[in-house]
């Protein structure tokens, strides 16, 4: 048995956090905050530059044709710096479906540029302030044209391409979209983690190709969302591990009654409890990588219960740093609040903890033979 | 990342496979083994399997050749205990015996005391159990009061010992005592091992919230009335006691694992198994949310633990990641039992095993208690915070004083 990252990953993710700490840790999701920037382009670039955006590109392709376990101990080191990029939306997601779906035309016309950094994908499913379903998708296609509306879409206002969820005569199919098409409208929207941008994406006839067989889109976009988790699993254990850290550092510098503030019962509980439930999630997303890079038919339970878990874990340390840090945790100042607002949008942005909760139950109905049905 | 053995570890697993095949019985389902028998019988089973594993070599395995074990590996005994798990035998009596006393008797015990000793309790002819615990003294185990005067050769105790497992059939004991209580707390300890049998011990069994008392591996009350042991007795110098007793409780921190009883396969099957109106408690959304919660702690406990055993594999220590096994199996026991019991809505009090409820019923009855064994909730989390988060300990309120002076009271 070997539930554990090789050497050379392991090597990768330590190389990873140093490049994170040099370029200034915290301070860039903090700039973009301040400066209302939405996105460091600068770390952006320099990331494309070590080849990070090629990691699971094929060769052919320009990219390095490397596995998912490659893609996770990045992906913990974007959860511990908050590094306000468009790598998630644009990897994990948009490249995966590229990858994954699209023909040849279109891996030929996309893959090499999402490696050089000229291209940036996201992709688009909500459409109202609720769950979206296979059921209530509006936005639609005819003769490859789309009409409709897409909210909430990451990193729209830097990326070239979206991979989109939209309703066909055959059912629900996945399109390739230009963004820089005159027909489409890219607005931003207000969210509650100013280090994150979302944005509104309307569509007027807006030319598209398909990705993916057509009336398989829904069931496509299940599977890279389930794949997407893993990472964004991994993101949150890292981001959690980050909150830790910080009120661990507080709780030994602060004083109160005589005494560190940490040496309190009620302190140290806190802490420990925080300990439990990252190394919970952290185990649980070790068996989601375990599943991603095997191409396990366990993937679906394996990837809800690592974001189940990890988003459990993210959003209670988020909260009880804040805590831990008295009134000086609920200050601008104090970088707290950077993690409490990353860990409410990483909770929805693939879907919400009862969504994936759902998804989970599920799953053990298909497959677990004590209740299977 | 894969779940495979390596060759080695193949070759031991295809071995204890073979052996378990030819000398156990494969339990029928999961939650058979746990009949009922008597004490006198369960003694008798557990003592010839544990004769049949020593003759086959199979009974300490981590212990040194020597002693007759064959110094398995740490990844060879979690093998070895996956696969003994499955067959239909007594576990139990001989572990505080082979996990703590043996390994305490090999570090401190003279040659002949090891010639006399270790073999009769490899093979299951005696056993031991664990004085530590005292009436005022759990948690702080070290506030412990029962003490030893010295009278020539020999000691003479007095006191009492409390939650000792298995002392009502126990033949030896390993004890820690006050010899000195002008000494500071942790400085006027000794370390003994008793014969059980002697004149002056009284031991009580416990009745517990459960209603039972003495049965399977059920706690006592040890009382000490000017019991004497022979000065060669004593394991470690006089004063190591507290040093002797933490080797000790190292190595119970090893042996206890997860608490066991209900867990999720068995509240997926009784959601699965009830229903109202036709309707199966897993369609209800509060269950399902509550079954995904516990799904994700338990699978987050196995991957754990595959983790641990991931970095014994490499021949590396484990991480402190296992420090959260305890606290966080009991309290889903606890939760699961509770939940068992709640499905019986309005009857779900009735003790009637339709349904397996009873297994729930014992999850919820003895969840209490595996939250306090082996450390409470409280003390294991002071652990993670103390020792693997490193944060300060507690300021100490008996910290340099003489025992004799640390308040106990207002």
């Amino acid at each position: 048995m070997n539930l554990e990252f090789s050497d050379d990953q392991k090597f990768l993710q330590e190389e990873a956090r140093k490049f994170f700490d040099k370029e200034g840790g915290l301070n860039n999701a903090r700039k973009v905050m301040d400066e209302a920037t939405e996105f460091d382009l600068e770390l952006w670039s320099k990331i494309v530059a070590l080849g990070w955006t090629g990691i699971r590109i094929p060769e052919d392709y320009d990219g390095l044709g490397l596995g998912h376990l490659e893609l996770c101990v990045i992906a913990e080191e974007l959860g511990r710096s908050l590094a306000p990029v468009p790598f998630a939306s644009s990897v994990y997601m948009f490249t995966e479906a590229i990858i994954q779906h699209g023909n040849e035309d279109i891996k030929k016309a996309v893959l090499p540029g999402l490696v050089s950094g000229e291209h940036v994908g996201t992709y688009g499913i909500a459409e109202e302030l609720s769950q979206p379903t296979e059921l209530n998708v509006k936005t639609n296609v005819q003769n490859n044209k789309i009409n409709g509306c897409k909210i909430a879409v990451p990193d729209a206002g830097v990326a070239s391409h979206l991979v989109v969820v939209v309703k066909s005569d055959q059912g629900i199919d996945l399109r390739l979209v230009d963004l820089a098409d005159p027909s489409v409208t890219i607005t931003p929207q207000k969210n509650v983690d100013t280090s994150k941008a979302f944005f509104k994406v309307e569509f007027n006839d807006t030319p598209s190709q398909l990705v993916g067989k057509e009336g398989e889109g829904w069931h496509l976009m299940q599977h890279l969302l389930d794949q997407a988790a893993v990472l964004f699993a991994f993101e949150q254990v890292g981001g959690s591990q980050a909150s830790l850290d910080m009120a661990k550092s507080y709780a030994m510098e602060r004083f109160a009654f005589g005494r560190q503030i940490g040496s309190y019962q009620a302190i140290k509980h806190k802490l420990a409890d925080m300990y439990i439930s990252i190394t919970l999630a952290k185990s649980n997303c070790y068996y989601g990588a375990w599943a991603l890079s095997s191409d396990s038919s366990e993937l679906p339970l394996a990837a809800a219960t690592a974001r189940v878990s990890a988003t459990k874990a993210f959003q209670l340390c988020s909260k009880e740093n804040i805590q831990t840090h008295g009134g000086n945790g609920f200050t601008w100042e104090y970088d707290c609040h950077l993690f409490y607002k990353r860990s409410k949008v990483l909770s929805v942005i693939l879907g919400a903890e009862s969504t994936w909760k759902e998804k989970l139950i599920k799953s053990l109905e298909k497959t677990n033979t004590l209740i299977k049905e | 990342m894969d779940f495979n053995d390596t060759p080695e570890q193949a070759k031991f697993r295809a071995t204890t496979i073979e052996w378990l095949e030819a000398n156990a019985e494969p339990k029928a389902s999961k939650s058979s083994g746990n009949t009922e028998s008597s004490l006198e019988n369960h003694l008798q089973v557990s003592k010839t399997w544990q004769q049949k594993k020593y003759d086959a070599g199979w009974a300490m395995l981590h212990w040194p050749k020597e002693y007759g074990g064959i110094e398995a590996s740490p990844i060879e005994r979690i093998i070895w205990g996956q696969e003994e798990r499955k067959y239909n035998v007594p576990g139990g009596i001989f572990e505080i015996g082979l996990g703590m006393c043996g390994p305490v008797m090999m570090q401190y015990a003279t040659e002949e005391q090891k010639d006399r000793y270790l073999s009769p309790m490899a093979q299951g002819k005696e056993i031991w159990c664990q004085l530590f615990s005292e009436p005022a003294a759990g948690s702080d185990v070290a506030g412990l009061r029962s003490k030893a005067d010295r009278d020539g050769d020999d000691w003479i105790i007095n006191g009492q010992k409390v939650w000792t497992s298995g002392a009502h059939y126990s033949d030896f004991g390993i004890l820690v005592v006050r010899h000195d209580p002008d000494m500071e707390k942790h400085k006027g300890l000794t370390f003994f091992f008793v014969d059980m049998k002697s004149p002056g011990i009284t031991v009580k069994p416990i009745k517990q919230i459960t209603g039972q008392a003495g049965s399977g591996s059920g706690f006592n009350e040890v009382y000490f009335d000017d019991v004497r042991i022979p000065d060669s007795q004593r394991l470690g110098e006089i004063g190591d006691g507290w040093k002797v007793a933490i080797t000790t409780l190292m190595n119970e921190r090893l042996a206890v694992g997860d608490a066991r009883g209900a867990d999720i396969e068995e509240a997926l099957m009784l959601s699965k198994a009830k229903d109202v109106d036709d309707e199966p408690l897993i369609k209800n959304n509060a269950v399902r949310e509550q079954l995904a919660d516990w799904f994700c702690e338990a699978n987050g406990l196995k991957y754990t633990k595959f983790r641990t055993i991931s970095a014994l594999a490499r021949g590396e220590s484990p991480g402190p990641e296992a420090s959260i096994t305890k606290i966080v199996s009991a309290n889903k026991l606890q939760a699961i039992g509770n939940f068992g019991i709640d499905s019986g809505d309005m009857a779900g009090m009735l003790i009637d095993d339709t349904d397996g409820m009873s297994s729930f019923q014992g999850a919820w009855l003895g969840a209490p208690g595996l939250r306090i064994a082996g450390g409470t909730d409280e003390i294991l989390r002071n652990v993670i915070a103390e020792r693997v988060l490193g944060l300060p300990q507690d300021p100490r309120a008996d910290k340099g004083l003489p025992f004799k002076d640390i308040p106990t009271k207002v």
